[in-house]
Order: C-alpha cells, then sequence, then structure tokens
C-alpha cells in the first residue's frame, strides 16, 4: 500500500524519481520519524519534493493514500502535553534504568487502558503509570529535561491528515497566484539562458609584448569581455477590457525592468496601428514603422493584452475602437509586420486558457503568435518557446 | 549521532527541526528556500552553535565558479617566484589553495558549511558540484592529490529561488521551504530579540504588521527583519502602543518602496479600513 504513494505522486504530477524514494526509505529505516505520521508527512515531504509549487498535490497525494488511517499521534501528544506541566524530571539511574526496559507498546497500551477508566487527570505529576509512560516516550528524546524544552511548538503539533486537508500550499500552486517574485522567478530564465561571457581573460599576445618590452619584467594583461544580455520589449494593452488586469500586469513590468539590461515597453488599446503609445495614459506616442526600422530584430518581444476585441478592429482599415483615430493599414497587417520583424514574438493573455476558444479575435490572433496563459505555468512556457523556440504547446 | 535541537537565539519550527536532523542522517544537504528575513542564513550559524561545530560560509556571487569552492592554482604566484628563486617552484603543492569545499573537506572534526544564496550563481554551477556533494571529495590534478572528507560536513545550501535549480542536483538534497511565521511563532520570534518589550505594544504592532503583509499588491512585503527594526525604531521612539493602534508610525523602516506606503497609506489609517489592494485570486 505504501508504493500507492509514490504512483499517486507521480500521477499527480509531482516529480519524484526513484532515487529520491530510496533516500525516504533510507530515512525509515533510521526511524527518522519517531513512527509518527505527522513526522513522516513532513519528512517525505523534504525529501520527496524540492519546489514550495508542488507542496499542494503533495498534500492531495498524502490525503488519497493515508486518509483512512488511524495514528497514535493524539495519544502521544496527549501525554506531552500532560507532561508539559512538570517543570523538571529529575530521574535516579534506578529510574532510568527501569525506563529502558519499558517498551514502547506496553506503555501505550497501558495508557489507553488507564485513560477508558478515566484516571488520567491533567496534572501528570501525581499520577505514576502514566508519568512513567510519559517519561518512556520522552526517552526517544533523550530524558535529560535540561537539554531539551518539552513540548516546545507541541502546540502547533497537528496530525498529518489535518495538515494535510488544510492545504496551506495552495497558493504556491503555479497555476493559480503570481506576484511579483514569481514572476520574477518566471523572466529570469531570459537571463540565465542566454550565453554570458566569462569576465576576464589574460591576452596572451599582448602580455608577451609588454613583457619584452619591460625586459622580460612580466605584465599581465587582461582583457575583459563584454557581457551578453538579454534585449526583452513589452507591448502591452492598456485601457478597456484590460483594466482589471492593469495592476496585474503593471507588476511585470517591474518585475522585467529588474532583471534585463535592454528593456523597451510601449503601450497600445486592443489592437496596434501606426503608433505606440510610451505612457500608460496614453499620451506620447512613436511611430510603430520607426520602431520597427530602428530597433534590433533580436529583441524577445512579450505581447501582453487579452485580445479580445471585434474582429473589424483586426481586419477593417479604419478599424480602431477609437472612432476618431484612422489606420490605413489594417491591426492583423501590423502584427504581421512584428512577426516578420522579430524572430521572437510571443503573446501573453491575463484572460483563462479555457474561455480563449470561444472568442473570434483570440483565434485569430493566436494564428498569428503563440498565446500564453499569464500565470507562472505559462510564462514559464513562454520564456522557454522565446529562448529555444520550442514548448510544449508550440514548436517551429 | 549528532542531534539540532535549536538554540536560545534562533526560534524555529518543530518541521525545520526535524528535517536538520533528517539532513544530518541522511548526510545529505539541506535546502532552505523562503521569503527573503526568514532567518534561511541564520539557521547554519545556529546549528553550528547548537551542535558545536565550525563554520564555515561560502557566499556565492553571480560570478562564482564551482571549481573556486574546490581549490585555486596560482599560476602567477608560481610564475613570479620562478624569476627570483624565492620558493622551491617545483613544489606545486604551495601554489594550490583551498576553496571553501576544499577547506571543509580538508578539516579534521565535522563542521558545518554554509553555501549561501547558490541561485546567485550560474545556472550550470549546482551541476558542476554534483559529484563533489555526492563523494565529499574532488580531485587535485596538478599535484595527483585527492581531497576527501573524513568527516561529511553538514551542508547547508540557501536560495531565494532567482533561478531554479537543476533536477539532478535537487534529488540529492532534502528540502525545506520555510514558511513565514504565524503569529504565535513570531511572538516567540520577537521575544528572542527583545525579552522585556512591553506585551500591548507588541500586540498591535503585529496586528498591523500582518496587516500590512495583507495587502496583495505589496512589491516587497515586509519581513521579520524589517519587523524587528520597525520594533527597534518604535521602542527607541518611545511610542506608546496606543499610537500604534491609530497610526502607523516609521512606516519606512517595514516598506522600502514607495509605492508601497502610498498602497497602504491610501487604504485608510485605522486596522478596520478596507483593504482596497486588488485580490489576484478574485478577477476572473
Amino acid at each position: 500500500m505504501f508504493i500507492n504513494f509514490f504512483f499517486n505522486l507521480k500521477s499527480r504530477g509531482v516529480p519524484v524519481s526513484l532515487h529520491e524514494w530510496i533516500t525516504l526509505h533510507h530515512a525509515l529505516t533510521m526511524n527518522l520519524n519517531d513512527s509518527s505520521l505527522t513526522a513522516f508527512y513532513n519528512i517525505a515531504r523534504s525529501i520527496l519534493v524540492k519546489n514550495e509549487i508542488f507542496f499542494d498535490r503533495y498534500d492531495l497525494a498524502f490525503l488519497d493514500t493515508f486518509g483512512g488511517i488511524e495514528t497514535t499521534d493524539e495519544l502521544l501528544e496527549e501525554i506531552l502535553a500532560g507532561l508539559k506541566k512538570v517543570k523538571e524530571l529529575h530521574l535516579t539511574e534506578e529510574e532510568k534504568r527501569q525506563i529502558e526496559e519499558l517498551n514502547l507498546d506496553e506503555v501505550l497500551r497501558n495508557f489507553e487502558e488507564q485513560l477508558k477508566q478515566g484516571h488520567y487527570k491533567e496534572h501528570v505529576g501525581g499520577n505514576k503509570a502514566i508519568g512513567t509512560g510519559g517519561r518512556s516516550t520522552q526517552g526517544a528524546w533523550g530524558y535529560n529535561p535540561a537539554g531539551i524544552r518539552i513540548g516546545q511548538g507541541e502546540s502547533r503539533h497537528k496530525r498529518a491528515i489535518q495538515v494535510a486537508e488544510k492545504r496551506t500550499f495552495r497558493n504556491y500552486s503555479s497555476d493559480i497566484t503570481l506576484d511579483t517574485r514569481q514572476m520574477r522567478v518566471a523572466l529570469s530564465h531570459l537571463r540565465s539562458l542566454l550565453p554570458i561571457g566569462s569576465g576576464e581573460k589574460l591576452d596572451l599576445k599582448k602580455t608577451i609584448d609588454e613583457t619584452c618590452r619591460n625586459a622580460g619584467e612580466i605584465e599581465l594583461i587582461w582583457q575583459t569581455k563584454e557581457k551578453k544580455s538579454s534585449k526583452v520589449m513589452l507591448l502591452m494593452d492598456v485601457g478597456g477590457s484590460m483594466t482589471p488586469f492593469a495592476e496585474l500586469v503593471e507588476r511585470l513590468f517591474s518585475a522585467a525592468a529588474g532583471q534585463i539590461s535592454k528593456f523597451k515597453h510601449y503601450y497600445f488599446h486592443n489592437c496596434f496601428y501606426q503608433d505606440l503609445w510610451t505612457d500608460m495614459e496614453r499620451n506620447q506616442s512613436i511611430a510603430t514603422m520607426e520602431m520597427l526600422k530602428s530597433e534590433d530584430s533580436d529583441y524577445k518581444v512579450i505581447i501582453v493584452g487579452d485580445a479580445e476585441m471585434a474582429p473589424s478592429e483586426l481586419t477593417w482599415v479604419n478599424g480602431a475602437i477609437d472612432y476618431w483615430y484612422h489606420n490605413d493599414t489594417p491591426g492583423v497587417v501590423w502584427m504581421q509586420r512584428i512577426k516578420d520583424k522579430f524572430k521572437d514574438v510571443i503573446w501573453v493573455n491575463p484572460l483563462p486558457k479555457r474561455s480563449w476558444e470561444y472568442v473570434h479575435s483570440i483565434r485569430m490572433i493566436r494564428d498569428i503568435f503563440p498565446m500564453f496563459e499569464l500565470t507562472l505555468d505559462g510564462l514559464d512556457e513562454g520564456v522557454k518557446y522565446l529562448m529555444t523556440g520550442k514548448c510544449e504547446i508550440y514548436g517551429r | 549521532m549528532d542531534y539540532f535541537k535549536g538554540t536560545e537565539e534562533y526560534v524555529l519550527s518543530k518541521e525545520l527541526r526535524d528535517n536538520v536532523n533528517v539532513s544530518i542522517a541522511l548526510q545529505r544537504p539541506l535546502i532552505v528556500k523562503g521569503e527573503p528575513g526568514t532567518g534561511k542564513t541564520l539557521l547554519a550559524h545556529s546549528i553550528a552553535k547548537g551542535l558545536g561545530k565550525k563554520l564555515i560560509i561560502w557566499n556565492i556571487k553571480s560570478t562564482t565558479k564551482a571549481q573556486e569552492g574546490l581549490y585555486l592554482y596560482d599560476t602567477v604566484q608560481r610564475l613570479n617566484d620562478s624569476r627570483f628563486g624565492d620558493n622551491d617552484i617545483s613544489d606545486i603543492k604551495q601554489y594550490i589553495k583551498l576553496g571553501k569545499l576544499g577547506e571543509a573537506f580538508a578539516a579534521e572534526d565535522q563542521l558545518v558549511l554554509l553555501i549561501d544564496e547558490i541561485d546567485k550563481a550560474d545556472i550550470e554551477f549546482p551541476n558542476d558540484l554534483l559529484n563533489e556533494i555526492d563523494e565529499m571529495s574532488f580531485y587535485i590534478p596538478e599535484t595527483k592529490e585527492t581531497i576527501k572528507a573524513k568527516n561529511r560536513p553538514i551542508v547547508i545550501i540557501t536560495s531565494n529561488s532567482e533561478k531554479e535549480l537543476p533536477d539532478p542536483f535537487l534529488r540529492r538534497c532534502i528540502f525545506h521551504y520555510i514558511e513565514f511565521p504565524e503569529q504565535e511563532l513570531m511572538e516567540e520570534i520577537v521575544n528572542v530579540h527583545f525579552p522585556k518589550i512591553e506585551k500591548k505594544l507588541l500586540r498591535e504592532a503585529l496586528k498591523k504588521f500582518y496587516w500590512i503583509r495583507e495587502f496583495d499588491m505589496l512589491r516587497k512585503k515586509p519581513s521579520t527583519s524589517e519587523l524587528i527594526d520597525w520594533l527597534q525604531a518604535l521602542i527607541i521612539g518611545g511610542i506608546d502602543a496606543r499610537d500604534v493602534e491609530k497610526e502607523i508610525p516609521f512606516l519606512g523602516t517595514l516598506l522600502k518602496k514607495k509605492e508601497d506606503v502610498d498602497i497602504v497609506e491610501k487604504s485608510g489609517k485605522t486596522h478596520y479600513a478596507y483593504n482596497t489592494s486588488m485580490r489576484t485570486r478574485d478577477v476572473y
């Protein structure tokens, strides 16, 4: 029944390897979990799961496998809670020997019996059998009370199943929340995947020249290599249906700006035409054609927008949502131009993926640009696509 | 075997303590991840102190190479010496300088090795150390010598998750994610730093602190270290608990970005004010 846990984890997409599974068994043979399910929950997690975004799935798998299991954890807890009241335990050598002779099963059975008969009171000090029981369990932690704070943290000590049921790590799950920090992680792939030249290198030729000139006195000449870094351009939809996402996207911007040395950003509304705005309020603008001409084609372009608009905005001359704005060229042509100019372009959409099929304009834009969800997973995939041209959904 | 119980100055959760002991027992490195300011680095100091072992710290920078941790062969020094004949240049050994990892392996007694902020380095960095961490030994070709750990050091690795660590590396480690402490644990932590703090002040301050952390839109949420600074400021400033209730004095010590200060100030000054920050979860 235990191996089920392994397959349960696998089926939920937690990347567990056999290597780790065997490590866990090493830990169990050493009884590092003190025969407690709660400790097992924690130790197994630390060995099997290496990223907090999988903690939630781990919880689910744990519930699935161990959901119905009865444990002695509560019993132990009660003993410990009682023992908390005993300030210090002074044991004679005689008593210590007695404790060592006791076995835990017996003590637990004894304790259960006493509990049933109602002998167990809060004040353990006077209750002999449970007192020893407590001491013997405490023996597992070492019975020198001066060295251990009895019950430290025990009030927070919950049953494993309850802990798993609480699913505190739901928010760390990668398909839900996005905060600046997580986005930064996703975006940092942009930086980390680029080849970065080594900082300093010995310039052999110059060194020999200089050394000769110095009459044999060695003179070392170092050359510094320029570091390559990624160039990123963000085009962002503002206003209209994007208003609810404005804050979310702004976070993306602030995260990106700190990561990348060459970073450009422009704004548009719904679809871009001959002008791109340089501020969020759409007062300052530059000509799109100018931008296409002047920028290097090795920019990685990320377009953020919900891509939700009337199809006419994409296909018509003068189709722009702003009535007073005349565009001679339909939006879809501008999109194609951007795609032709830059090698790597992705579209990131804050709308959930399940809704994409229902919007006509999204389908049209997906024909031009590969589209990704604005979640940690989506960004990750998108960035992977930008860097390698490949990902699970799209391939070039 | 060594058993880590925590130290007076460092309050830690039971889970973390267990994981530290698992990592010691299994002789595997412990990777500690978590929000900034949750005491990742301090953990190693505490372990070293608690177990009475020496601590070696290897701070990782973006330019750090795996080789630096093992040893450095000072060729320039040797070249210089060759001209004046100061030292015996045929003895290469004197030009080999052990790095932090090498130092930890070569030590007589077991010690604690802290590899701080491993994610700062190049993505290949952890991969380059796989074998060395596994075997706890490495070979120096220049001197035909193998440095092997007599006692496997207790290795603590911290990461700020700036970069994902490679899977083969993670497989060999124990992982712990330090959650942000809940109010109860936080009170314990504060008590370690300020044993004489007024109960009422602490309660009000923590209430405010957790209220601020509720804001989803913050660029940088205040962490434990900021709370400690803030409490220090409150104590030195002689601020009364009632004043903390009414407003937030020295907000600048908690929030380091202007936008964050604006968000908190905008949403009103009382504890009961409506939290106007947008909750991303509810957007769709």
